[in-house]
C-alpha cells in the first residue's frame, strides 16, 4: 500500500489495497468478496481475487478446518495477481484470525467481529486468552465491531428475527469496508434487491445491516483509517469482471459458434471443474447440449459419441477424472476425432486439495495413455485467457482432428479479474468442412470412401454418420492409413505410431511464434505455463522497477511447443520455470532443447506470489 | 428423410473378412441381421453400430454401416453421446456378457434406465472368448476355467433381471438357433422407442460349446422354451401342455392340467414389472425351461428426444443464442 501526496479530506488516496475476507464457512464470505468486487469493478479499479473454500461442505462451525476466505487486490492501475500479504484482514471469528494472521502484512489493518470471540468459539480455535486482549493484535490497526449483536439490534425494528437477522451480519462487515475503503453503495443494493425479490424482510435486514455498517464506521471515528482507491486507466471499452470457468464455457460456446457445430458436454461432477457443467447448462438455447454421465468415463465416452456424430465433444474434468479417462483418450487419439478436454487441476495425488490449486497434471496430459498417445495440449494463463485458450482448444481440434487438452486450475477457475470484452467480429474465424465424397477405390474398382486419407494438415476427412455413400468403419485397432482397415502388421504400426506423432507436432506451423517480453537482451529468462502467469508478470515488473534486467516468455501451446521456443531459450545464459509442480515443464524443455532450465516450484496448494517470485529469482541468479 | 432405397443382404455386408472361430454362434446372428435389415426401414447411411471389445465386438466390422469398434465396456456410454447429439440416426450397439456386464455393467444399466434410443444387442455365451476362456459374469457357480480351475465362486447376473431392474423399458431374449425368432425380437427391439435391451443366448464352440444345447437344440425346443407371447397364456411343451402360474413365491412351472387353464398366467408386455421379474427368474440354470421373447415392452419418455426437447424450450423462452448478449450478461462497465 503505497501513500500518494494528494488528500483529499481526511480519506486518504492510495494506489492499492489488497484485503482479505475471513470467517466460518456459514458466515457468508465469498458473497461478501464477491459483493465488494463487483463494486469495485463496476468503480473501474482493476483487480484481481482469490476465493479460498474450505474442502469440506460444512465443516463444525468455529473451526480452523471451516474457515473460508476470499482475497481481493483493487488497484489504480493494471495488476495480475490478487496480491502478497494483505493490507487488511475481516475476521468474523476467532478461528479466522488464527488462520489467516500470518497470511497479512505488519502493521496491516484488523477488523474482527468482537461478538464473536467468546469463550466457546475462541476454544474452538485453540485460543487460550482472547486474542483482541492479550497483545496477539500489538502492532495491527485493530477495529472492533460487535457486528452480529449491531445487526440484530437494526434488525428488531423491522420485524426479523435475532436468528435470521444474525444471517446479514456479512453485510454488515460489507457495509463497515465499503465505508472505509470507499466503495459505492448502489451496486450492492441493486444486487440485493434482485436477489432476493420477494423475500422483503430478507431485503430490508441486509440494507440495514449493511447501512448499519456504514454508520459504524462513521460513529466509532475511523476516519483516519479511510482508504480510496482511483479507477485504473484500463484501456478503453466494455469491462465485465469475470472468473476463469466462466470464461472458459464463454469461450467453448463463442468456438461453436464460429465454427458453426453445437456443442456436446459429457461431465461428471467434480471441484473444481462442476462450474464449467453448470454454466454451460444455462445456455441450452446456443444449442449447447449438457450431460451429466454416470462416471468419468461415460462423460468422456459420450462427448466422443457426439464428435463422431459431428457436434464438438468436450468432456469437463479435474486431474483424478482424466485418469480415469485415459483410455478413452487413446481411443480418441486413435480415432483421430476432435474432442476438448478440459483439466481444472487441483492438488493431487488421489483426492488430495481439492478445493486448493495445483498445476501436476502436464505430464499426465502429456503422457498420462498407455503406448504413444499424443494429445495437443494447451494452457490458459488467466481467468479471461481461458476464454481465448477455448476458442484455441477448439480450433486445433477440428482442423487436425485431435482430442486436444485444455489445462486451467483450481485459482483460475474461482479467481476474477476485469476483462475488456472482445467483439464478436473480431473472435477468430473458424470453419471445418465434413467429408462428402468417396475417396478411393476397391479391388472391384467401385468408389469407396477410405476414413484415413489424409490432407495437407495430415488430418483425416470427418465423415459424419448419415452422409450419403461414406459408410465405413473405424476402431482402436491399428489400422492401414488410407484405407483404414485392420492391420497388425509390424511396420505397418511403427509407420502409424510414427504418423500419428507427426501430424501432432505439425500443428506446431499454425501456432503464433513467441514474444519475449520485459529486458529481451537480459541474462535471464523466466519462463511460465498456465496460471503462474499474473505472479511472473508482476515480479518482472517489480525486478525491472529495481533496476534488475530480466525477460519473461509465457507458453499457451505445451504440445507441440510454438515453432521459436527452442531459439528463445537458446538466447538466455539462464532459464527460470516457476511452476506449481515439481518441474514437469521444465523436464520437458530439458528434454526437448537440451537447455539447463531450473524449476521454482510451489505445491503448497496456494498460487505464487509476486514478493516470493522475486525472492527466488533473485536467489536462483545470484 | 432421404427415401430408402431397396437393399439386399449383400448391401448390408462390407467387405471385410469375417473372423470368428468357424462354427461360432456369431455368424448365425450377422446372418439373421444382414438379413433383416433390408427389410427395416432405415438407410445404411443412418445406421451406425457401436461396440466395445470381445468377439461379439467385432459386428460393427461386417455391416456395411456406419460403424465404431471402441473400448471395453464402454460402447453404451459412446452410444449415448452419438444417439444425444443426433436424434436421426439408427443408433444399434452389440456385445457380449463380459463386455456389457462386467468391464461396461455400470454404463449399461444407466443407458437403460435413461431410456436412450439404442437397440442393445447382449450376446450372451457365458465365457470370455476373446482373452480365451475364462469364466464371465453369467457362468454358472462352479464354472472351472483357466482361472477358475477350482471352480468360479461367482453367482451370476441374469441379464433379463438385471435390465429389469434397471428399469428398461423393452427387455426381450433370444437364442442363436433360431433365425426367425431372432430376426423378430431385433425388429421388435428396433422398433421400440427408447432403449431396447435383447440378450441373444450364443453359443461360444471353442470355449463353452453347448453351453444352451439342453434348451436350444431343435429336439429340445418344444419342452424347454418358454415362448413368451403378448395376451397369450405362457404355455409350452410339445401338447402345450405345461404353463406358467404366477404365485407368492414367484412364476411356478406346472402341469396346465394340474392347475386348471385359468390359473396360467397370460402374458402382459405392460404389465407390472414385478411379473416380468418373476418370469426372469425362471432360468436360473440351463438344464430348465427358459422363458424367449419379450418379457417388457413399455413407454417412457426417450432420453434423446426429452434432451432436444429442452433445447427448444430454452430457445422458445430465451431466444436464439446471442453471443454479443451472452458476453454482456454479467454486470459491465465502461472506460473511456
Ligand atoms: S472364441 Fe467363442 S465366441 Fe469367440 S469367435 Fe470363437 S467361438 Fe465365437
Amino acid at each position: 500500500m503505497t501513500d500518494t501526496a494528494d488528500r483529499t479530506d481526511e480519506i486518504r488516496e492510495v494506489e492499492r489495497i489488497i484485503i482479505r475476507f475471513a470467517g466460518d464457512s456459514g458466515d457468508g464470505m465469498q458473497l461478501t468478496g464477491d459483493r465488494f468486487t463487483s463494486a469495485s469493478a463496476l468503480f473501474g479499479n482493476d483487480l484481481a481475487t482469490l476465493p479460498e473454500f474450505p474442502a469440506e461442505i460444512r465443516a463444525p462451525a468455529g473451526t480452523l478446518a471451516g474457515v473460508s476466505a476470499f482475497q481481493i487486490h483493487i488497484s489504480d492501475h493494471d495488476i495480475t495477481t490478487p496480491g502478497d500479504a494483505p493490507n487488511v484482514l475481516v475476521a468474523m471469528n476467532p478461528a479466522a484470525l488464527k488462520a489467516e494472521l500470518d497470511k497479512i502484512e505488519p502493521g496491516a489493518t484488523v477488523i474482527v467481529n468482537t461478538d464473536a470471540f467468546e469463550e466457546r468459539n475462541l476454544a474452538k480455535a485453540g485460543y487460550a486468552d482472547n486474542p483482541l486482549e492479550d497483545g496477539t493484535l500489538d502492532g495491527y490497526t485493530k477495529i472492533e465491531a460487535p457486528m452480529t449483536s449491531l445487526t440484530k439490534e437494526v434488525c428488531k425494528d423491522i420485524g426479523v428475527k435475532p436468528r435470521d437477522a444474525e444471517r446479514s451480519k456479512n453485510f454488515f462487515a460489507l457495509g463497515l469496508v465499503s465505508w472505509l475503503y470507499s466503495r459505492p453503495e448502489e451496486p450492492t443494493m441493486i444486487w440485493i434487491r434482485e436477489k432476493f425479490k420477494g423475500r422483503d424482510l430478507v431485503i430490508a435486514a441486509n440494507e440495514a445491516a449493511y447501512r448499519a455498517g456504514n454508520a459504524f464506521g462513521e460513529t466509532a471515528e475511523l476516519s483516519a483509517s479511510r482508504l480510496a482507491v482511483r479507477p485504473a486507466k484500463l484501456p478503453a471499452g466494455t469491462y465485465t469482471n469475470i472468473n476463469g470457468n466462466t470464461a472458459l464455457s464463454w469461450g467453448l460456446i463463442a468456438a461453436s459458434h464460429q465454427v458453426g457445430l453445437p456443442l456436446f458436454l459429457g461431465s461428471y461432477p467434480i471441484t473444481p471443474a462442476s462450474d464449467i457443467l453448470h454454466e454451460l447448462s444455462k445456455h441450452k438455447n446456443f444449442g449447447v447440449r449438457t450431460f451429466q454421465a454416470e462416471d468419468e468415463i461415460a462423460a468422456v465416452g459420450s462427448a466422443l459419441g457426439a464428435s463422431y456424430g459431428g457436434h464438438i465433444g468436450i468432456t469437463t474434468t479435474s486431474g483424478p477424472g482424466i485418469a480415469l479417462k485415459g483410455e478413452t483418450l487413446g481411443l480418441a487419439v486413435s480415432l483421430e476425432l476432435p474432442l476438448i478436454v478440459i483439466d481444472i487441476q487441483r492438488g493431487g495425488p488421489s483426492t488430495g486439495l481439492p478445493t486448493k490449486t495445483e498445476a501436476a497434471d502436464l505430464m499426465m496430459a502429456m503422457y498420462g495413455r498407455h503406448g504413444e498417445a499424443p494429445m495437443p495440449i494447451v494452457a490458459a494463463s488467466s481467468p479471461s485467457d481461458c476464454f481465448d485458450v477455448a476458442i484455441e482448444a477448439v480450433r486445433i481440434a477440428v482442423q487436425y482432428r485431435t482430442p486436444v487438452m485444455l489445462l486451467s486450475d483450481g485459482y483460475l477457475a474461482n479467481g476474477t479479474e476485469p476483462w475488456k470484452l472482445p467483439s464478436v467480429d473480431d473472435l477468430p474465424r473458424l470453419s471445418v468442412e465434413f467429408a462428402s465424397e468417396t475417396n478411393g477405390m476397391d479391388d472391384e474398382g467401385r468408389e469407396v470412401f477410405w476414413p484415413y486419407v489424409r490432407n495437407e494438415d495430415m488430418a483425416r476427412p470427418w465423415a459424419i454418420p448419415g452422409t450419403d455413400g461414406l459408410m465405413h468403419r473405424i476402431g482402436g485397432i491399428e489400422k492401414q492409413d488410407g484405407t483404414g482397415n485392420i492391420n497388425y502388421a509390424p511396420e505397418n504400426h511403427d509407420f502409424m505410431v510414427r504418423l500419428r506423432d507427426e501430424r501432432i507436432r505439425k500443428i506446431a506451423e499454425t501456432i503464433p511464434p513467441l514474444e519475449v517480453t520485459g529486458d529481451v537482451d537480459a541474462d535471464t529468462l523466466i519462463v511460465g505455463w498456465g496460471s503462474t502467469w499474473g505472479a511472473i508478470t508482476s515480479a518482472v515488473g517489480r525486478m525491472r522497477a529495481a533496476g534488475e534486467k530480466v525477460a519473461q516468455v509465457h507458453l499457451t501451446h505445451l504440445h507441440p511447443f510454438a515453432p521459436n521456443l527452442g531459439q528463445i531459450l537458446g538466447q538466455y545464459e539462464r532459464v527460470i520455470v516457476p511452476e506449481m509442480n515439481l518441474g514437469q515443464l521444465t523436464a520437458l524443455l530439458r528434454a526437448e532443447f537440451l537447455v539447463d532450465a531450473r524449476v521454482i516450484s510451489k505445491v503448497s496448494g496456494q498460487p505464487f506470489t509476486a514478493g516470493e517470485l522475486v525472492a527466488r529469482i533473485q536467489e536462483e541468479t545470484r | 428423410m432421404t427415401a430408402v432405397p431397396l437393399t439386399t443382404k449383400k448391401d448390408w455386408s462390407s467387405d471385410q473378412e469375417v473372423r470368428w472361430c468357424p462354427g461360432c454362434g456369431d455368424y448365425s446372428i450377422l446372418t439373421a441381421m444382414q438379413l433383416l435389415m433390408p427389410e427395416i426401414d432405415r438407410r445404411r447411411e443412418d445406421t451406425v453400430f457401436i461396440s466395445g471389445i470381445g468377439c461379439a465386438a467385432r459386428f460393427p466390422y461386417y455391416m456395411n454401416t456406419y460403424g465404431m469398434h471402441s473400448i471395453h465396456g464402454r460402447s453404451p456410454a459412446i452410444a449415448t453421446g452419438l444417439a444425444m447429439a443426433r436424434p436421426d440416426l439408427d443408433v444399434w450397439v452389440v456385445g457380449g456378457d463380459g463386455d456389457m456386464l462386467s468391464i461396461g455393467g455400470n454404463h449399461l444399466i444407466h443407458a437403460l434406465r435413461r431410456n436412450v434410443n439404442l437397440t442393445i444387442l447382449l450376446f450372451n455365451n457365458q465365457i470370455y472368448g476373446l482373452t480365451k476362456g475364462q469364466y464371465s459374469p453369467t457362468s454358472e457357480v462352479g464354472k472351472v476355467t483357466k482361472s477358475t480351475p477350482m471352480g468360479s465362486l461367482d453367482h451370476p447376473f441374469n441379464p433379463i433381471s438385471l435390465a429389469l431392474g434397471a428399469e428398461a423399458t423393452f427387455v426381450a431374449r433370444t437364442h442363436d438357433m433360431d433365425r426367425g425368432h431372432m430376426q423378430e425380437m431385433f425388429r421388435r427391439a428396433h422398433a421400440h422407442k427408447g432403449a431396447a435391451l435383447v440378450e441373444v443366448y450364443q453359443n461360444c464352440n471353442v470355449f463353452n460349446d453347448g453351453a444352451f444345447g439342453a434348451i436350444t437344440k431343435k429336439d429340445a425346443r418344444d419342452a424347454m422354451l418358454i415362448d413368451l407371447k403378448h395376451g397369450e397364456p405362457v404355455r409350452f411343451g410339445a401338447e402345450n401342455e405345461r404353463g406358467v402360474m404366477i404365485t407368492d413365491d414367484g412364476a411356478q412351472i406346472v402341469n396346465v392340467a394340474d392347475v386348471g387353464e385359468d390359473k396360467i398366467l397370460v402374458h402382459d408386455e405392460t404389465a407390472d414389472r414385478g411379473i416380468a421379474f418373476a418370469l426372469s427368474g425362471l432360468a436360473q440354470d440351463r438344464e430348465s425351461p427358459t422363458p424367449i421373447g419379450v418379457f417388457r415392452a413399455v413407454d417412457r419418455q426417450e432420453y434423446g428426444e426429452a434432451a432436444s426437447a429442452q433445447l427448444a424450450a430454452a430457445q422458445e423462452a430465451n431466444g436464439p443464442g446471442d453471443l454479443d448478449m451472452l458476453l454482456r450478461s454479467l454486470p459491465t462497465w465502461d472506460v473511456s
